[in-house]
């Protein structure tokens, strides 16, 4: 490896090949960059800014920002920590996430996030929306209290599904969810459980229905090791389940 | 006047008297008190222990899909949530028309009696031993679990490590020691690992040796102070509660029976998934608590008890062998005054803890603990009922779900209300016997939180209080005007406004 070919992350040289960018060289390394709308099968949106690092004194996303020789990086810093918190703490005041009864418990990013970031506190008052469920569908339920916007489904189901069920509707704070049905219910899209769509909601929106807290507490994901050790798990690799071209 | 203190629910003439209040008492998650409305000669003429609370879970819960109940509803309480956990599931089976296959029966059966050991031994040990070892009226600095454990050490330590085996076998077979996921819909998401039942194994004898010795020590205090025992807030009451086919005291499953208060059976076995042709709510202005009754009797006189000394007193049989012993002593002692005395719930208590830990032991020797066939399912019902016997009684959880399984109607009928009436006519008891016609002190304040815990009714705030529960008494004349007020602070400190109030 020589220097042309790595860049510093708070201190350590991470190698990247051409074209990656710094999330996913960071990633592969095994270098943790906090992110919840970045998947590693789907191209970066750079919407969510938990990832954001400073490169040379300013800030960047590093979901969507290139790799190059030389760069001096910084994420791991209370600076930025202090920030992601924040924005954490705007996502759960701004939706209902009620982790006690969540099925998505232990499995859910934001949740995880909370916990690795130390977020004790509510910080902002909570907005309570109004978001009723969406159980029309025999097999699906989508439950909106829980959706950060990240539009991971939206692209799963685009690019990969090639079915379009999901996309954002609204504006600014009423910025929301919605399916691609005359009737606004699911039950009367394509989706199928077998969608990518189904695989990619880091919280608990998108949920297989009668399934909910069959896997142990000590099982779940983030129960084993904090997301933070989790990079690899997340590290570039080819999109699964296409069946569009 | 005889009429008025023969009920002492409502006074004639309110306006007239002195309104005293326990506000708030650390028994029902924390918001409850009790009033009491006195003449100017001290004589009482109104008590009611007032549930101000308002949970609200029944609504809240409305529009959640019905996989979620046994998570979500258990958050009612921090004490014992695995009741609320296993009463929804319970109610689940039935919608998703399982029958439960013999591994998830006896996983939750552990889960239930390590539930049930350590809420008795919180109880007895942390809450009330303080007040049954030192005196009702013993000095207020010493009476908790500080005290308990600088004079009888052994006692508290024993307390101690009871109640963390029972949180073990729940941590075990819940996940977690508070709040688990265990229970499913159709079943349990795990079994019990050799390991961790040989983990549980190793201490079970002791435990068992432990619960022996502390039905002993209920027994002792009722011998040693047979007549306050006997009479302390004695009453009449119907009763009901679960027992199995056979009779057995079965505290997981079963028929309803309800008892009048002369023993006659009112009706046995009676299934449970149509309790509301036998039993009713009804409701009172001064309270946010539902009056159960039983129907057959009415809501005048319907009213019944449930919990510990119920079960115990009115099952044919329980099918342990020491717990059985200790139920026939119980039973036998003093021509059987203790199975009719309020302090008798504390006796009763043990032999159920006694129980519990010989039905751990049972289970933990059982290879179905092992199995892998842990889910089942069947015809989809769209209602479900479901009812366990929770430490402080029975407990009906009952939902109704939609095609698109969504809640969209529960009913939730906790031990507490249950004895609702029965914790009022135990308090009013008290307030004859002892408050009649004196001045009030602290001591004889706790005379009624004597009465109030032996139903350990469920108030997570009590398990933080060990005696030492904010209380402010507020002497007001008929005009409304502040006379004297005495106060309790968290620290047990005490405060007067002015020396009216004797102390003790």
């Amino acid at each position: 490896m020589n220097n042309t070919s790595t860049f510093q992350l708070d201190g350590t040289d991470v190698p990247f090949e051409s074209g990656q960018t710094v999330m996913q060289a960071a990633l592969a390394a095994g270098h943790y960059i906090p992110h919840l709308c970045y998947h590693p099968e789907f191209k970066p949106h750079g919407s969510c800014k938990l990832c954001t690092v400073k490169v040379g004194g300013r800030t960047a996303a590093s979901c969507t920002m290139p790799a190059e020789a030389g760069l001096e990086i910084e994420s791991d810093i209370e600076e930025l920590n202090a920030l992601r918190r924040t924005l954490v703490q705007m996502l759960f005041a701004e939706g209902n996430h009620f982790c006690p009864s969540c099925e998505k418990s232990g499995n859910c990013m934001l949740q995880a996030l909370g916990y690795d970031l130390e977020v004790h506190t509510a910080g902002f008052r909570h907005m309570y929306p109004d978001r009723p469920l969406d159980a029309s569908h025999p097999d699906i339920l989508l439950d909106f209290n829980r959706c950060i916007l990240c539009e991971l489904c939206v692209r799963a189901s685009s690019e990969v599904d090639g079915k379009n069920v999901f996309a954002l509707a609204g504006r600014g704070i009423t910025k929301h969810l919605i399916v691609n049905a005359r009737s606004g219910l699911l039950n009367d899209t394509n989706i199928a459980l077998t969608d990518k769509a189904m695989e990619v909601c880091p919280v608990g929106v998108i949920l297989k229905k009668r399934v909910g807290f069959k896997q142990p507490i000590g099982e779940r994901r983030y129960d084993k090791r904090p997301i933070s050790a989790q990079a690899l798990d997340d590290a570039p690799r080819a999109p699964s389940g296409a069946k569009h071209e | 006047m005889t009429n008025i203190i023969d009920t002492l629910e409502t006074a004639e003439h309110p306006e007239t008297l002195r309104r005293v209040a326990i506000d708030p008492v650390s028994r029902v998650e924390g918001h409850g008190k009790v009033t009491l409305l006195l003449d100017e000669n001290d004589h009482i003429h109104q008590v009611r222990l007032h549930i101000v609370e308002f949970r609200g879970f029944e609504k809240f819960i409305q529009g959640r899909p019905y996989w979620e109940a046994p998570v979500m509803v258990q958050r009612l309480c921090g004490i014992c949530p695995v009741s609320h956990h296993l009463a929804a599931s319970k109610a689940m089976d039935m919608i998703v028309g399982a029958t439960l296959t013999p591994t998830a029966e006896k996983v939750r059966r552990l889960m239930h009696y390590g539930q049930m050991l350590q809420s008795h031994a919180l109880h007895f040990f942390h809450l009330c031993s303080p007040d049954l070892l030192f005196g009702f009226d013993s000095d207020v600095a010493k009476r908790n679990i500080v005290g308990i454990a600088a004079a009888y050490p052994e006692i508290a330590k024993q307390g101690v490590l009871l109640r963390k085996y029972g949180q073990e076998v729940i941590r075990v077979t819940a996940g977690k020691r508070i709040h688990g996921t265990g229970s499913i819909p159709g079943g349990v998401n795990k079994n019990v690992s050799i390991e961790e039942r040989d983990y549980l194994l190793k201490d079970i004898e002791q435990i068992v040796a432990w619960s022996r010795e502390s039905v002993g020590i209920a027994q002792k205090l009722f011998e040693k102070n047979l007549d306050l025992y006997n009479s302390f807030g004695r009453f009449k009451a119907h009763t009901l509660n679960l027992v199995r086919d056979d009779g057995a005291m079965d505290l997981y499953h079963g028929g309803l029976r309800a008892r009048d208060m002369d023993g006659n059976t009112l009706f046995d076995h009676y299934d449970y998934s149509h309790y509301w042709d036998v039993i009713f709510e009804d409701v009172k202005p001064w309270s946010y608590m539902k009056f159960p009754f039983l129907r057959s009797i009415g809501p005048e006189q319907g009213w019944y008890r449930v919990g510990p000394l119920t079960r115990v007193t009115q099952c044919d049989f329980i099918p342990t062998p020491l717990a059985e012993q200790a139920r026939k002593e119980f039973l036998a002692f003093n021509g059987g005054s203790a199975a009719g005395a309020t302090l008798g719930f504390h006796w009763a208590r043990m032999i159920e803890m006694l129980h519990s830990a010989e039905q751990i032991r049972e289970l933990l020797h059982d290879p179905d603990l092992q199995g892998t066939d842990l889910v089942t399912k069947g015809q989809r019902q769209e209602r479900g009922v479901g009812v366990i016997e929770a430490p402080r009684g029975t407990l009906i959880h009952h939902y109704k779900v939609d095609e698109h399984d969504q809640i969209i109607r529960c009913n939730l009928i906790v031990s507490t209300t249950h004895n609702n009436q029965a914790m009022n006519e135990g308090i009013r008891q008290v307030a004859r016997q002892y408050l009649d016609g004196r001045k009030l002190t602290e001591g004889l304040l706790n005379h009624i939180e004597v009465a109030i815990r032996a139903f350990d009714p469920c108030l997570s705030c009590a398990t933080h209080a060990l005696g030492k529960m904010p209380l402010e008494v507020e002497l007001v004349d008929a005009e409304g005007t502040m006379i004297s007020t005495l106060s309790r602070s968290m620290d047990g400190a005490f405060s007067y406004q002015n020396d009216n109030l004797a102390t003790d």
